[in-house]
């Protein structure tokens, strides 16, 4: 559970993970928070690894995926912390994993009323029928955070789990996808966040229009074997 | 020219030189980085010693005007520079990262540690 400035909210959605789910591990990943985001989740029981400073999801991902593979986990499922991702879902979300490497939690898949428009939109469709040629399977919603990993998606995303812009959602499956993984996604209903506030702004839609498309050239252009983050063994 | 310019460029050249070595024998400049100051130190020295290298090399690649050759060759060093460092910085940028990552994880490790014991 990447976090970043969510002491609002992170300590329900630990809280409520554990209720709806027991047993399972709750890591949240402090992504170098300026408010007491560390203390609010540790309260709320979960484990948390505190970064020292901001390195965005991808970042904060791969402390998640080398934690589990540092302490033999078969499935990571990221959860965002504001609360937008039902916990209700992970358990359809690990059904998944019996038959592929990576599942997505897809927002229109049906479940929900979630809906996007403009620049926004067309983005997502973009992305969806790229990414989804590259995977091999239909995928709609390919920048869902809400997504479970299985033991070799583990295993690659520990090592290489890119912190660029859009990163860890466009381009991790696109790595996913070239290092020979199966991906699969299965509808999740989102909520509206519990706190914070969502970018609705066409000047910003269209932003993140043109990096989406940015990013998706250039995870497709990277070598695949020299594709290293940090060097890191 | 005159002589005073004759002999500014050539001290201008050794002066560059000279802090590039100074940097270097002191450990304050890497031979990575110090390479393309040292290319551009010396392209100065020859330049000013013997103007007429300048006019012929401006002749073959087909500059009228030799200074402009000059600042031809001043911005693609400079230009150059800038790339190399871009590139480390984006290098030390994800070393520092993994560093930060692996901080954060030993932290936890300790933490988990210290409350079972």
């Amino acid at each position: 559970m990447p976090a970043f400035n969510e002491q609002a909210s992170v300590g329900d959605v630990v809280r409520e993970v554990q209720q709806k789910l027991p047993g399972v591990t709750v890591l949240v990943v402090d992504d170098g928070s300026a408010d007491a985001t560390t203390q609010v989740a540790t309260e709320a029981g979960a484990l948390v690894a505190t970064l020292p400073f901001n390195l965005g999801v991808g970042g904060a991902m791969r402390v998640g995926f080398r934690y589990a593979l540092e302490n033999g986990f078969d499935a990571v499922v990221q959860v965002d912390s504001d609360g937008q991702h039902d916990p209700a879902g992970v358990p359809a979300l690990l059904a998944g994993l019996d038959s592929a490497d990576l599942v997505l939690g897809a927002r229109f898949a049906g479940e929900g009323d979630y809906a996007v428009r403009g620049p926004r939109q067309w983005a997502m469709k973009l992305l969806a029928a790229v990414l989804s040629r590259t995977a091999g399977t239909k995928l709609t919603d390919t920048t869902s955070g809400f997504k479970a990993s299985g033991p070799r998606a583990i295993a690659l995303f520990a090592e290489h789990y890119p912190a660029e812009y859009l990163g860890d959602t466009i381009e991790a499956l696109v790595i996913a996808s070239r290092s020979g993984l199966s991906v699969a996604q299965v509808p999740v209903a989102m909520r509206p966040r519990a706190g914070g506030v969502p970018s609705h702004n066409p000047l910003k839609a269209a932003t993140y229009l043109g990096r989406a498309a940015l990013a998706l050239v250039f995870a497709f252009i990277r070598p695949k074997s020299t594709y290293r983050v940090g060097g890191s063994v | 020219m005159t002589l005073t310019s004759y002999i500014f460029g050539i001290v201008s050249a050794l002066l560059i030189l000279a802090v590039v070595v100074e940097l270097l024998r002191r450990r304050h400049l890497r031979e990575r980085h110090a390479i393309w100051w040292f290319v551009a130190g010396l392209l100065a020295l020859i330049a000013g010693v013997f103007p007429d290298t300048l006019v012929w090399a401006s002749h073959l690649v087909g500059v009228e005007v030799p200074i402009n050759l000059v600042f031809f060759v001043s911005i693609a060093i400079l230009f150059l520079v800038c790339l190399q460092h871009s590139s480390e910085l984006t290098q030390l940028e994800s070393k520092t990262r993994t560093l930060a990552e692996r901080v954060a994880l030993l932290e936890l490790a300790q933490k988990e540690r210290e409350t079972s014991e």
